[in-house]
């Protein structure tokens, strides 16, 4: 056993490694687990349109994208082997769609010379590009999310949020305690009064914080939550006849697979999104084409415009405009990983680039900088309509706010350079 | 015919009742200890490293510590998850307060004080026995999770509660952090491991061993016979205790890097590691060792060979590693219920009198 397993391992990683001149995006998938659920649509979003891309435009600047994928489950045990794995295949980017493996690469990647991007997950801060060099999370992120389902509630309530309550579900774990500063801060500036309710993973048994909620009727629920936790939740907030309508998820807590289970009852659900939804947009015309009708489609092909195949295909869509960008910069299409981080950071994506791209007014504008890795973190609320099984968009792009996330964000990247001995950056 | 007793004289009860009283099987056991810590290290890469050797080497560490506690001492414990969360914390409040202190100091300390923590939730193992005490060391797995979540001062006041290990060196290579090579982090958990076998073996060996295994057999008659069960029991508890209280903070410092303590140390890894000694075999230092490995390379090994040599697809692969590993531990635990240690024992029997069995 001993002598033999070296043996196997080294063969399977060399016939695993692609060939080198493709431009290597590695797939962080979870397909399994409690959680699959929802990484299921976002790693076939992701992969399709790179398909895309492929089968399209022959790549991009001419070099094909291979798209290896790797099962994380979720864990961080299986996402450290995944990203030793996927490191010896040279990857430019990696987006593990996890908080928690997001904070383990976090020190990692810096050393390694990889970029990290955390389309709105992972560590808030990251958005200070001179400390977290090589951490891009554009276009919004957590504090960004809790920041505008506040708004959206003054907007319900006529700007006065003085003496109501607002409750937050949350996933106990780094991703749904990273809001709680920030709602604290805006609790203090809008003389509202927050509740925090932690909800241990995976989240199938949360009947207490329910039976709180019912006691102490909260005017609002904000809800952190994620894979199982969702469908429970909201299932848990129709039994107690919670309105609907003032309960809000983050962008994690909305897709299909959340409300679906709980039938007529999720009726009027809101959930905040960085992005558009269904599938009205030019794009979908040419992944049918090149995509679905070729047989190429990722996993079982059934996840097609539901939230966070989207929401993939959005993540997709921002590395390949960062690959183009990094290619223009270097004047090279073969890239290396330190090239791709100054496209990142010299990405500009308009209003009308989104329109060549076949998705008008799906996602708002990016442009990063040295300074800021975050975009501006734009949200819009979409509700469901139980009885057309599908999301609509209620609001426009609503702005954060700046006044309290600036501070906040400064706060904890600082922390974070000097707990790890960093200087920081962009002067 | 190589693998016998014959022609290898002792002429001491020390060479007697050595631990390897077999030529082939000493020698053989020199050149394993002598590949680990001589060759390993000039060959070893990121991914074997990370991935392969060092988890195994901790979840080894992990497994002789419950095994002391549960294969020798017949304690059964569910809290290993949570006694691992006690040295994970210990030691990143240590590396914090005391940045100029060695890691590996640090990492000793994390384990006496999870071996305190041990001896106050084993005080009810004096009381109560078999699924009862299960049952009450299950209470501390979810209390300490529980405790670690809710008190920041645990996690330095952190946004998100998760704890990141700093870069620590020793003798100018870092051990711990990102910069942390492969070949240092490897080293340190393969000293650990081996030093903690090391113990083990000879705890186990004498007086005290033998004590808790009077214990395991029969409490009422080890006490008629002078054990005494209250020594008997809490030095079990604390010794368990401190082995696991070192792998929980190499787990964290060395191997993962940042943790967060309901997803790392929750009760799915009290189950782990008590399946390891489960399978590797109660009661058993090489089992400990044949455990962790099993569980923690075959599913690697598995994922390699379906996913990088079969190429197929990453979800199918998984579901099916899945349902290999548990037809595997079944079909072991039929073919020998005192799990791969006992496996081991008897084809060494066998390859004793080979090639005339009769």
């Amino acid at each position: 056993m001993k002598l033999k397993f070296p043996a196997i391992v080294a063969a399977a990683t060399m016939l695993a490694a692609p060939a080198m001149a493709d431009l290597i995006v590695p797939n962080m998938s979870y397909r399994t687990g409690p959680y699959a659920a929802n990484g299921i649509p976002y790693a076939d979003g992701f992969a399709d349109y790179f398909t895309l891309l492929n089968e399209r435009d022959g790549g991009i600047g001419g070099q094909k994208v291979q798209v290896p994928e790797c099962e994380t489950a979720y864990n961080t045990e299986k996402g450290v082997e995944c990203y030793e794995a996927l490191k010896s295949q040279n990857p430019l980017v990696l987006n593990p769609l996890s908080t928690g493996i997001t904070y383990q690469l976090i020190p990692k990647i810096g050393v390694d010379g990889i970029t990290l991007y955390t389309p709105g997950y992972g560590r808030t801060s990251a958005k200070d590009g001179s400390v977290f060099e090589w951490v891009f999370n554009a276009p919004a992120n957590y504090w960004d999310g809790a920041s505008v389902a506040v708004k959206h509630i003054l907007d319900q309530e006529g700007g006065d949020l003085t003496g109501s309550k607002i409750a937050l579900v949350y996933h106990n774990s780094a991703y749904g305690k990273e809001p709680i500063r920030t709602l604290q801060e805006l609790s203090k500036k809008h003389g509202f009064e927050l509740s925090e309710l932690p909800v241990d993973a995976p989240g199938q048994e949360q009947k207490s914080q329910w039976l709180q909620i019912r006691r102490d009727k909260p005017d609002y629920v904000i809800m952190y939550a994620w894979g199982v936790m969702n469908q429970v939740a909201i299932q848990e907030a129709v039994n107690i006849r919670f309105p609907m309508d003032k309960f809000i998820g983050i962008w994690w807590s909305g897709s299909e697979n959340d409300v679906k289970p709980a039938g007529a009852g999720a009726e009027g659900y809101k959930a905040l999104t960085f992005h558009g939804v269904g599938q009205e947009y030019p794009l979908y015309d040419d992944l049918k084409q090149y995509v679905y009708d070729a047989g190429k489609a990722a996993g079982a092909g059934d996840q097609t415009g539901t939230v966070l195949y989207s929401r993939g295909a959005y993540a997709a869509l921002v590395i390949a405009e960062a690959i183009a960008k990094a290619q223009e910069l270097a004047g090279t299409a073969e890239i290396n990983a330190a090239q791709m981080r100054d496209g990142f950071e010299a990405l500009d994506i308009t209003a009308e680039r989104m329109v060549e791209l076949g998705l008008p007014d799906f996602g708002a504008p990016i442009q990063l900088s040295c300074e800021n890795h975050g975009g501006d973190g734009l949200g819009r609320i979409q509700q469901w309509d139980a009885a057309a099984g599908q999301w609509n968009l209620i609001t426009d792009f609503i702005e954060p706010d700046a006044e309290i996330l600036d501070p906040l964000i400064k706060e904890d990247s600082q922390a974070y350079a000097s707990e790890a001995g960093l200087t920081p950056r962009c002067n | 015919m190589l693998y016998r007793e014959a022609g290898d004289f002792k002429t001491s009860y020390r060479d007697d009742s050595q631990t390897f009283p077999i030529k082939l099987e000493r020698w053989g056991y020199y050149a394993v200890v002598a590949l680990a810590f001589a060759v390993v290290p000039f060959v070893i890469n990121d991914y074997w490293a990370s991935a392969v050797l060092v988890p195994f080497l901790i979840y080894a560490i992990a497994a002789i510590g419950l095994n002391i506690l549960t294969g020798y001492a017949g304690q059964v414990s569910l809290g290993t998850g949570g006694f691992m969360a006690v040295g994970a914390y210990s030691v990143y409040k240590l590396m914090t307060a005391f940045p100029d202190v060695s890691l590996l100091i640090h990492v000793v300390l994390a384990g006496i004080i999870t071996a305190i923590v041990g001896v106050l939730f084993g005080l009810p193992s004096l009381r109560i026995k078999g699924f009862y005490l299960a049952v009450a060391t299950l209470a501390a797995q979810f209390f300490l999770v529980w405790l670690f979540n809710k008190v920041p001062w645990f996690y330095n006041y952190s946004a998100s509660g998760q704890i990141t290990a700093p870069t620590r060196t020793f003798m100018g290579e870092a051990i711990s952090g990102p910069a942390a090579s492969a070949p240092a982090k490897y080293l340190v958990c393969l000293s650990f491991a081996f030093l903690v076998a090391w113990m083990a073996r000879n705890l186990t060996r004498g007086s005290i061993g033998r004590k808790w295994m009077a214990i395991r057999d029969m409490d009422i008659a080890a006490e008629i016979i002078g054990v005494n069960p209250l020594r008997a029991k809490l030095s079990a508890f604390a010794v368990s205790s401190f082995f696991i209280g070192m792998a929980g903070a190499l787990l964290f410092a060395v191997y993962l890097g940042a943790a967060e303590v309901g997803e790392a140390f929750g009760i799915n890894k009290s189950f782990l590691v008590l399946f390891m000694i489960i399978i590797g075999g109660l009661g058993s230092i090489f089992g400990s060792f044949a455990g962790a490995a099993f569980l923690v390379l075959l599913p690697v090994l598995l994922k390699n060979l379906l996913v990088g040599n079969l190429g197929w697809p990453t979800d199918l692969a998984a579901h099916i590693e899945l349902m290999i590993v548990g037809a595997l531990i079944v079909t072991f635990l039929i073919v020998e219920p005192h799990g791969l240690a006992r496996l081991w024992s008897l084809t060494k029997e066998k390859l004793r009198l080979w090639p005339f069995p009769h």
